[in-house]
């Protein structure tokens, strides 16, 4: 000790000041390169009409007038599919929630086995997203696949399987991506009834609350923390659905089962040549949507900081 | 407790419950059983029709052992193994220091910086995808491991700095005080007092990290194309063209497939479902 109290260097008298810096600059570093700046750059790619490989040539904004019709074009009809389809799943994805809710509420006992059944519950989460996708294409198999074999014990005939018909395929997809994503919110509910304070609960019910009322006034208010974990990463699992689509229809059929990370991926890295500047605009549009939910976030975990100074 | 603890409701509930509980499974995990019975089957139940009934033979060692000696499948599992390892390594490494950094430290732009890293962790991944793949291809790096693993190191530290600075804040920070008036380093701090302390968050993230990487389709796609380093997320797709139409390989290729990160859970489901939970909900 007394060793650095004689010579104190430059570096000793500010270590409180340098040292975060010191511990934050590798991680910086690599966040700046792979992923802050390209956002940057992905924004100057979609001024630009460029194949990856040869010079980038200024086409100003248009690029995003032809993927939103304004001036004398219509609007892009793959596009427009694609964004209709990105607003069904960020809808019913949500639907993961509830059901997540559902199966905890099922699941929260303590009779023998429970802790095993609860793991095989959560087991289709753990699964690659390419294999639950290959799974389910194997479950909708025209004719053969367990679903038409089980719907047509009631006699529904679907035309050309569940993924053969444009007006299902993105349907079965979405069933497909929430049976994982039930499980994630499955998992965070059960955690979350973990801690609910069953002192609350007990004078609850000595009130005569019971079932649905108990549910809704006091059990979930305790599980507001869940739920906003659950929200946020659903809608991001929403946003990012790519590996189902590519897995299972890429993007068929008729271009009926396109999502726009998947419509950016295709113009940009296709058979049919790279758009990188078309791809680019598709990723910044894709981006803003995203931009609204991460600012609704932020704001929320802001609120959280500051209260907990 | 909420629901109602069956042990308090009649004896009648109770059996129902116990009984039902095995049936909600078997339902829930149906489309997985059907591929494991698939993967047992023999080639010839597929030609029959014979989809979903008893197999006719039991074939499970010709298939599994044609998945693993007369297709690229071990490469590709190798492959994936060489890519999340390293991944898994470098970002805790590099959460951990900025963790810290943002756990312990009072100065400007703090939170800031926080706020970037998370809000880095949240975009899609398409907006990123031509420039990091314009910068692999002019660092030579393009269908190479470590180009994937350099792209995942940066990505996965903004989830994982979220995670280790709340977990570090959440210390007691006396400790920290008391080492400081004791006239010890920082870096001594961080090595000898903070991180014996993490080993909850590191064992968490750990396996956390390991499932992402192994189960990444996306970066696989845009940044490998060939069996020299694409994992097998990727690679499945091409072994399916291989055994096109034999859904009895297709089938034993997935299970392969899926089998390390569903051990990894089994083996470290505690510290996995810590992980998920963010640490929020305790």
């Amino acid at each position: 000790m007394s060793s650095a109290d004689t010579n104190r260097g430059w570096y000793k008298r500010n270590e409180i000041a340098i040292t975060p810096w010191l511990f934050l600059l590798p991680a910086m570093l690599f966040f700046a390169v792979y992923v802050i700046i390209p956002i940057g750059q992905s924004f100057w790619i979609s001024f630009h009409q460029w194949d990856g490989l040869g010079d980038k040539t200024w086409v100003g904004t248009a690029n995003y007038e032809r993927l939103l019709g304004i001036g004398d074009q219509n609007v892009d009809r793959k596009f427009e599919v694609s964004f209709w389809n990105n607003l069904r799943w960020l809808v019913l994805y949500l639907l993961a929630i509830p059901a997540g809710l559902f199966i905890a509420l099922f699941l929260n006992q303590t009779v023998f086995g429970i802790r095993l059944y609860k793991s095989l519950f959560f087991f289709p989460f753990v699964i690659s997203q390419v294999v639950v996708g290959l799974v389910f294409s194997w479950f909708y198999l025209p004719n053969d696949g367990l679903f038409d074999v089980i719907t047509g014990w009631f006699g529904i005939d679907v035309s050309g399987g569940v993924l053969g018909n444009p007006n299902t395929a993105t349907y079965g997809i979405i069933a497909a991506g929430l049976w994982p994503q039930t499980a994630y919110c499955m998992i965070l509910y059960l955690t979350g009834l973990n801690a609910v304070d069953p002192e609350q609960v007990e004078a609850a019910r000595l009130d005569g609350a019971k079932g649905r009322k108990m549910l809704w006034y006091v059990i979930l208010p305790q599980l507001k923390p869940a739920t906003f974990i659950a929200f946020v990463v659903t809608i991001i699992g929403a946003l990012r659905s790519f590996d189902l689509i590519s897995v299972m229809t890429n993007g068929g059929p008729f271009g009926s089962t396109r999502v726009l990370s998947f419509y950016m991926f295709e113009e940009s890295l296709s058979e049919f040549g790279f758009r990188m500047g078309y791809g680019a605009a598709i990723a910044v549009v894709l981006f803003f949507i995203m931009l609204g939910f991460i600012v609704y976030f932020l704001w929320s975990m802001y609120q959280d900081e500051k209260g907990a100074r | 407790m909420f629901p109602t603890p069956i042990e308090k409701r009649p004896r009648s509930a109770q059996i129902t419950y116990q009984a039902f509980l095995p049936f909600a499974l078997i339902l829930w995990l149906l489309p997985l059983l059907a591929v494991a019975l698939f993967s047992i089957k023999p080639d010839a139940d597929f030609t029959n029709g014979n989809y979903w009934g008893v197999p006719s033979s039991f074939e499970a060692f010709t298939n599994y052992g044609k998945v693993f000696f007369e297709s690229n499948m071990p490469r590709y599992l190798l492959n994936s193994l060489l890519i999340t390892i390293p991944t898994v390594i470098g970002a805790v490494a590099l959460s951990c220091m900025a963790g810290f950094a943002l756990g312990v430290y009072k100065f400007k732009g703090n939170l800031l910086i926080f706020f970037i890293f998370i809000a880095g962790n949240f975009v899609p991944f398409q907006i990123l995808m031509v420039p990091v793949r314009d910068l692999t291809v002019s660092m030579n790096l393009y269908d190479t491991k470590l180009g994937l693993v350099l792209f995942h190191v940066a990505f996965q530290t903004g989830f994982c700095t979220l995670f280790m600075r709340n977990f570090i804040r959440a210390l007691p920070f006396p400790l920290i005080e008391a080492a400081r008036v004791e006239g010890v380093a920082e870096w001594r701090i961080f090595l000898y007092v903070v991180l014996p302390l993490m080993k909850p968050a590191l064992a968490a993230l750990a396996v956390l990290i390991f499932t992402f990487i192994w189960n990444d389709y996306f970066w696989a796609v845009v940044l490998t194309q060939g069996p020299d380093a694409q994992p097998v997320t990727a690679g499945i797709t091409e072994f399916n063209s291989q055994f096109r139409a034999a859904y009895h390989l297709m089938s034993a290729g997935s299970i392969v497939a899926a089998l390390p990160p569903v051990a990894m859970f089994f083996l470290m489901q505690k510290h996995f479902i810590a992980g998920l939970t963010l640490g929020a909900v305790k």
